[in-house]
């Protein structure tokens, strides 16, 4: 595994919406096969530094940079980055598959029609061909059987573990998730986490914010703690679980992990 | 009810109105999205034609916008002809003035409900598709619009019914519609009251039919009641 090119690169993310500096310059750097844990109480930035990556947010300042490409950036209004051109953004967002927290399925279109969709029209999949792979994930998340019925058919469990196939079929080079347990009740988290854990161990590279400690220490090579929009702490699973620097953090795991 | 031969004429009449309504209805729609798109731009320039646009003709009867359209469109014709050393009477059609006028009078509240439409459907729509590498307008035909025509076609359903029955107003400056065939038989045999009856039964027939197909279109447009096939 070439180490001299990251999977994803960040540069100095900065975020802020009027006077409130959400994020204050972020760099992080995840190399093929890792998989990052974004942790940090609420209005930390986590969410918002994950949005922008693929510039659903759009950052005042910083560098994206996948696989070695770097996203072409411009000033916009209000302080803003935009996409230079719209096709490489459009390119860059095709390989980085990113898990919603409230799913974001389209309700008019059945299973199928979510999965095969963004590799038909982005892709130009034949449709033989988006079908025969949609399959195989359906099978891999355990819904083979739900192909034909819609998202208002199915559990949030259910609904996350198909968006997460929906990005899989792009076979993005990175998966972005933002807190994809967090709208499930309590019996259904495992379901998702188990499919995540899997993708974890066949080696993809993942950013994941989340609130589960448990799952986090298990399968992170990284685990990331921000606050106030800042890195407080990185390193492995072990340093900033069991003996992290900072008091904030160690304040933060004894809370958490009770 | 004896129509006394004239019953040919009332039916022509309603395929005039029939045309009239669906042409209008077309047009109509399409100055509805644009008009939502206006109204919801992050230009500012854009929001303002909007809110002019909907303001303007909403607040004006729909009979003088047929008149002004009718009389002002002629003169506007021939103004502009003038320019280029035609000097003649030029007339608009009666028909083409009527779809322009019941076209830019639906818009106005087609805008408002596609808006409304547009605003309750949520971001993680867009953001989704946008996230899988989709252009903006794959992502409007493909995602949104099929959700917003859903959430929108009661309300554009309610408006149809409305335009159906404002075919009537065109038929002031001639057009050979409905109402005017109406009014031409009862004008001849004396017998207004057995006319304008069998209008308002045709009117009645045509606002049921519409009535029922924006039921079926909503309920085929809806994917809980179409049922899942797992």
């Amino acid at each position: 595994m070439s180490q001299a090119q990251p999977a994803l690169e960040l540069v100095d993310i900065y975020k802020s919406y009027g006077n409130l500096e959400v994020l204050k310059g972020i760099s992080l750097k995840a190399n093929d096969g890792d998989v990052i844990s974004i942790l940090g109480s609420s209005g930390s930035g986590k969410s918002t530094l994950l949005r922008c990556i693929n510039l659903l947010e759009h950052p005042n300042a910083g560098r994206i940079i996948v696989a070695g490409e770097e996203l072409e950036l411009k000033p916009a209004k209000d302080g803003y980055l935009d996409a230079a051109s719209r096709p490489q953004l459009e390119s860059m967002r095709s390989r980085i598959g990113f898990v919603f927290q409230s799913f974001n399925l389209w309700p008019h279109k059945t299973i199928l029609d979510n999965i095969i969709e963004a590799p038909m029209r982005v892709l130009k999949q034949p449709r033989a061909q988006a079908v025969a792979r949609a399959e195989e994930l359906l099978a891999r998340v355990g819904l083979a059987d739900k192909r034909n019925a819609y998202p208002g058919n199915l559990s949030g469990g259910q609904q996350q573990r198909i968006a997460i196939a929906r990005a899989l079929a792009m076979d993005p080079q990175v998966l972005l998730f933002d807190e994809p347990t967090s709208a499930l009740d309590p019996e259904l988290v495992n379901e998702v986490l188990s499919v995540m854990h899997s993708l974890a161990d066949e080696g993809r590279t993942m950013l994941i914010v989340t609130h589960e400690m448990r799952f986090a220490r298990e399968v992170s090579s990284q685990v990331v703690f921000l606050h106030q929009g800042q890195i407080e702490e990185i390193g492995s699973p072990e340093q900033v679980f069991d003996n992290p620097k900072s008091a904030r953090v160690r304040d933060f795991m004894s809370s958490h992990l009770s | 009810m004896d129509l006394q031969g004239f019953g040919h004429l009332l039916l022509s009449g309603a395929w005039v109105t029939v045309k009239l309504a669906l042409t209008s209805l077309a047009f109509g729609l399409l100055f509805g999205l644009i008009g939502a798109a206006a109204k919801l731009s992050k230009f500012r320039f854009a929001r303002i034609l909007g809110t002019l646009y909907t303001t303007l003709v909403r607040g004006i009867p729909e009979l003088l916008l047929v008149l002004s359209i009718y009389f002002g469109g002629s003169m506007l014709l021939m103004w502009l002809a003038s320019f280029f050393g035609y000097t003649d009477y030029i007339e608009i059609s009666a028909f083409a003035a009527g779809v322009a006028a019941l076209s830019i009078a639906f818009g106005a509240y087609a805008t408002e409900v596609f808006r409304a439409a547009l605003i309750e459907l949520p971001k993680g729509q867009w953001e989704s598709a946008y996230a899988l590498g989709m252009t903006g307008p794959q992502t409007f035909f493909r995602i949104i619009l099929p959700q917003v025509w859903r959430l929108a076609l009661p309300g554009l359903g309610n408006l149809f019914q409305v335009l159906l029955k404002d075919t009537a107003l065109v038929s002031v400056v001639g057009l050979d519609e409905l109402m005017r065939q109406a009014y031409v038989a009862s004008g001849s045999t004396k017998e207004p009251f057995t006319f304008y009856m069998a209008a308002a039964f045709i009117y009645l027939g045509l606002t049921a039919i519409a009535t029922a197909s924006t039921m079926l279109m909503e309920r085929a447009s809806n994917p809980v009641s179409r049922g899942s096939r797992a």
